[in-house]
């Protein structure tokens, strides 16, 4: 494996392929807390062409973290299809970029390709990609997925309705969750964050989700977003879930500080399927986030490009409805301002996808990050276009328990409008049921929330 | 138009307000305080006028009555109504209004008045200053030598609860909700019959910085109440994590957290009895985070 390169009248040696990876990464505050990143943009570059030229098998054959030691790696290692890898293996990953973008490559190959790659190469390709590289690429899969409904066809923006509540009133997350309905937001999920991580609580909110969701005959899906054990006990004192959910690291010892491992995800997987109220085949909900590695310190030296691309390649074995990466949650440590923040979208996006997951982003940030709602704007926009799965929707953006802010149940309408996408259709047609929507556009009426009082 | 002119003289009549306060008192109070005391005085204004202007934007909604529990209920942005897909002017200059304060509360400091009230004697961690705060939490997690000189010296060591102070991401949250929340966590601990050490303030403090006091002071069990980074409808909210036995090395699903603490959320007094109880069942189980039964 090359190592070494002379660039702009200097030579650069390179440790090793975790070096070369974390510095080929865009510049992230999370790499340079972790100490592993280009001292410069030269350094950088360097770096991408090094990667640029180094082959599928160079990267499968030099691994960051050995299946032996971790078992994320272990499942990676378990995903990949031996005929299809044989077929590209002598590929660089510069060619590997260039087939991604052809006019050649449709869904269909993309996919066929996913099932031989590891997620360390999908990683390494997005290293080598622009923003708008990884937009049209992105753009080019199409992974849909079914719970109580089908969401992710092309042409389709769905939208999570996230109707959190400072003391998880029930009251108060049914108001929100109005509003977001009458914007024709929910197809997603109806997806609530408990403050509270307790059995009954979770039960509880299960019980009032579904209760509205029955009440208007709304097909969508609900989920609450506690820990997983949490939803266990629940599901198994008998509250309906349909989804069940749960936060991924890129490394084991990063899912034990979530305090979780393969096992436990094996057994709730075989709850939901045998306990839980949603039709599937998909009925996981995964979240993750660059920087979560870092911050428990379970990161091994790894860059957090890498790290997240494995979290997709653990969540891709329990083949969930949609997998959301919240991408400026995690605060300025990992992703300094908008310009990262907007890349690490773009790169989890596009990662996700390619390694076939439903994917949606959490296009956010948080009050100590330099960043504000015109920056979301911006990368909502951008994640519209290369055919995101779903957004997540807040009352005005402001999430008023996870101290945070996102996109809107008016930034998901208007999207919609803006580029022609729609609802999931059979969420699209109980909003014409219910007076909400024609022709796709909003009506009149909406807007209203007490039409569900 | 009116409005904004009404907030700036608003603005103007409260900062004499507290001008006057800090001549006659020596209190010393930050930059958002007041911008909160302004947008408190805002808002009960705009409660003033409710008589003639709707608090909700929405037309002609299906039930107005209805409308005003759904709002009631929440602090969340809701019947905030569009204009076409977009949110109302009114309403997008209330979110920008919000951020502003919520940016500036992330800058301030916790009095020295209030850390002599409950006798917390002040660490620091290797922080420096706020812009290093925000990019190196490591070092937010490891208190100075000096520091840990001063803990050794002021504290009882091996205590059966260790209670401990940071301003974390918001010292106006420290500012809003101690006087509450600590008295009623020593009521609740004396009525469990628990005792408590030396509590102490760490100035930039992360939450991680749990272990290292754990290391030094080995506590049975160990809470640290601090500033959650702010959020706009509260840029004062904030945490207890609790954990049992502290060491380094502890992972975060070992902890317990209690969030929101706030006067809109959790309420200050509730939480500091809820934290005595926590702490006693940690104490009973010998567990914490993931594995305490609550």
């Amino acid at each position: 494996m090359k190592t070494k390169i002379t660039l702009l009248g200097q030579t650069y040696q390179f440790r090793d392929l975790k070096e070369i990876m974390a510095k080929a990464n865009e510049e992230k505050s999370g790499d340079q807390l972790a100490g592993i990143a280009a001292a410069d943009a030269r350094e950088r570059v360097a770096a991408k062409q090094i990667l640029a030229d180094l082959t599928l098998s160079d990267i499968r054959n030099n691994p960051l973290l050995p299946p032996e030691e971790d078992e994320v790696s272990r499942v990676i290692e378990e995903g990949v299809n031996e005929k299809i890898y044989e077929s590209i293996k002598n590929w660089s990953v510069a060619e590997l970029r260039e087939y991604i973008l052809s006019h050649d490559t449709g869904s269909d190959e993309l996919k066929r390709i996913s099932r031989g790659l590891t997620s360390e190469m999908v990683a390494a390709v997005a290293k080598l990609m622009s923003n708008l590289d990884l937009i049209q690429a992105a753009k080019k899969m199409e992974n849909p997925t079914h719970c109580n409904i089908t969401i992710g066809q092309k042409g389709v923006l769905a939208g999570r309705a996230q109707p959190n509540h400072p003391t998880d009133n029930l009251q108060g997350i049914k108001a929100s969750l109005y509003e977001a309905l009458s914007y024709g937001i929910g197809d997603a999920v109806i997806g609530v964050n408990p403050v509270i991580d307790t059995t009954d609580s979770v039960k509880d909110i299960l019980l009032m989700t579904k209760e509205v969701m029955t009440k208007w005959e709304i097909p969508t899906q609900n989920c609450v977003l506690a820990h997983v054990t949490t939803q266990m006990r629940a599901i198994r004192q008998g509250a309906p879930a349909d989804l069940i959910f749960q936060s991924l690291a890129g490394t084991e010892l990063g899912n034990k500080a979530f305090g979780i491992n393969v096992e436990l995800l094996q057994e709730a997987d075989e709850l939901i399927r045998t306990q839980g109220t949603g039709t599937g085949p998909n009925l996981w909900y995964f979240e993750t986030g660059q920087g979560s590695e870092l911050s428990a310190e379970a990161h091994f030296g790894i860059d957090q490009v890498t790290l997240e691309s494995r979290c997709y390649g653990l969540a891709r074995r329990f083949n969930p409805f949609i997998v959301n990466t919240v991408v400026g949650f995690i605060g300025p440590e990992y992703l300094y301002d908008s310009k990262q923040v907007i890349r690490a979208g773009l790169e989890d996006h596009f990662m996700g996808k390619l390694q076939g997951l439903p994917m949606g982003v959490d296009v956010c940030y948080t009050n100590h990050m330099k960043a504000d709602q015109n920056d979301m704007d911006n990368l909502a926009v951008l994640l519209a276009s290369a055919g995101v799965n779903y957004l997540i929707g807040v009352p005005m953006a402001d999430d008023c328990m996870l101290n945070y802010q996102s996109t809107s149940y008016h930034d998901i309408a208007t999207l919609r409008e803006l580029l022609g996408l729609r609802p999931a259709p059979a969420f699209e047609k109980w909003l014409e049921k219910m007076g909400l929507m024609e022709n796709g556009k909003l009506t009149p009426h909406a807007g209203d929330p007490t039409i569900f009082m | 138009m009116r409005e904004e002119i009404q907030l700036e003289t608003l603005l103007e009549k409260v900062m004499a307000e507290l001008e006057k306060k800090l001549g006659r008192e020596g209190t010393s109070l930050s930059k958002e305080q007041a911008t909160e005391a302004v947008i408190h005085a805002a808002n009960m204004h705009a409660e003033d006028e409710k008589t003639d202007e709707p608090r909700s934007l929405i037309p002609s909604p299906k039930w107005q009555e209805g409308l005003a529990e759904l709002i009631a209920s929440t602090p969340a942005r809701i019947g905030v109504w569009r204009a076409g897909t977009r949110p109302m002017t009114k309403t997008m200059l209330q979110l920008r209004r919000d951020h502003a304060a919520a940016v500036d509360a992330v800058y301030g400091e916790v009095s020295d008045a209030l850390l002599r009230e409950f006798d917390l004697f002040t660490v620091e961690t290797r922080f420096e200053n706020t812009e290093i705060y925000l990019k190196r939490p490591d070092l937010g997690r490891i208190i100075t030598e000096q520091g840990v000189k001063t803990i050794k010296e002021k504290c009882k060591p091996k205590p059966q609860v260790q209670i401990v102070v940071s301003d974390g991401l918001s010292a106006n949250a420290i500012e809003a909700n101690l006087r509450d929340v600590f008295p009623a966590l020593l009521d609740s601990l004396r009525s469990y019959g628990l005792s408590w050490g030396t509590p102490f303030f760490i100035k930039g403090g992360r939450v991680a910085c749990m272990d290292h006091i754990g290391e030094i002071l080995q506590p049975e069990v160990m809470v640290l109440l601090i500033g959650e980074r702010p959020g706009l409808v509260s840029a004062n909210s904030m945490s207890a994590y609790m954990c049992y036995r502290p060491r380094k090395g502890m992972v975060e699903s070992e902890r317990t957290v209690i969030s929101n603490i706030h006067k809109g959320g959790t309420p200050p007094i509730e939480a500091g009895a809820h934290i005595g109880t926590i702490l006693s069942k940690m104490l009973e189980q010998k567990a914490s985070g993931v594995h305490l039964i609550i």
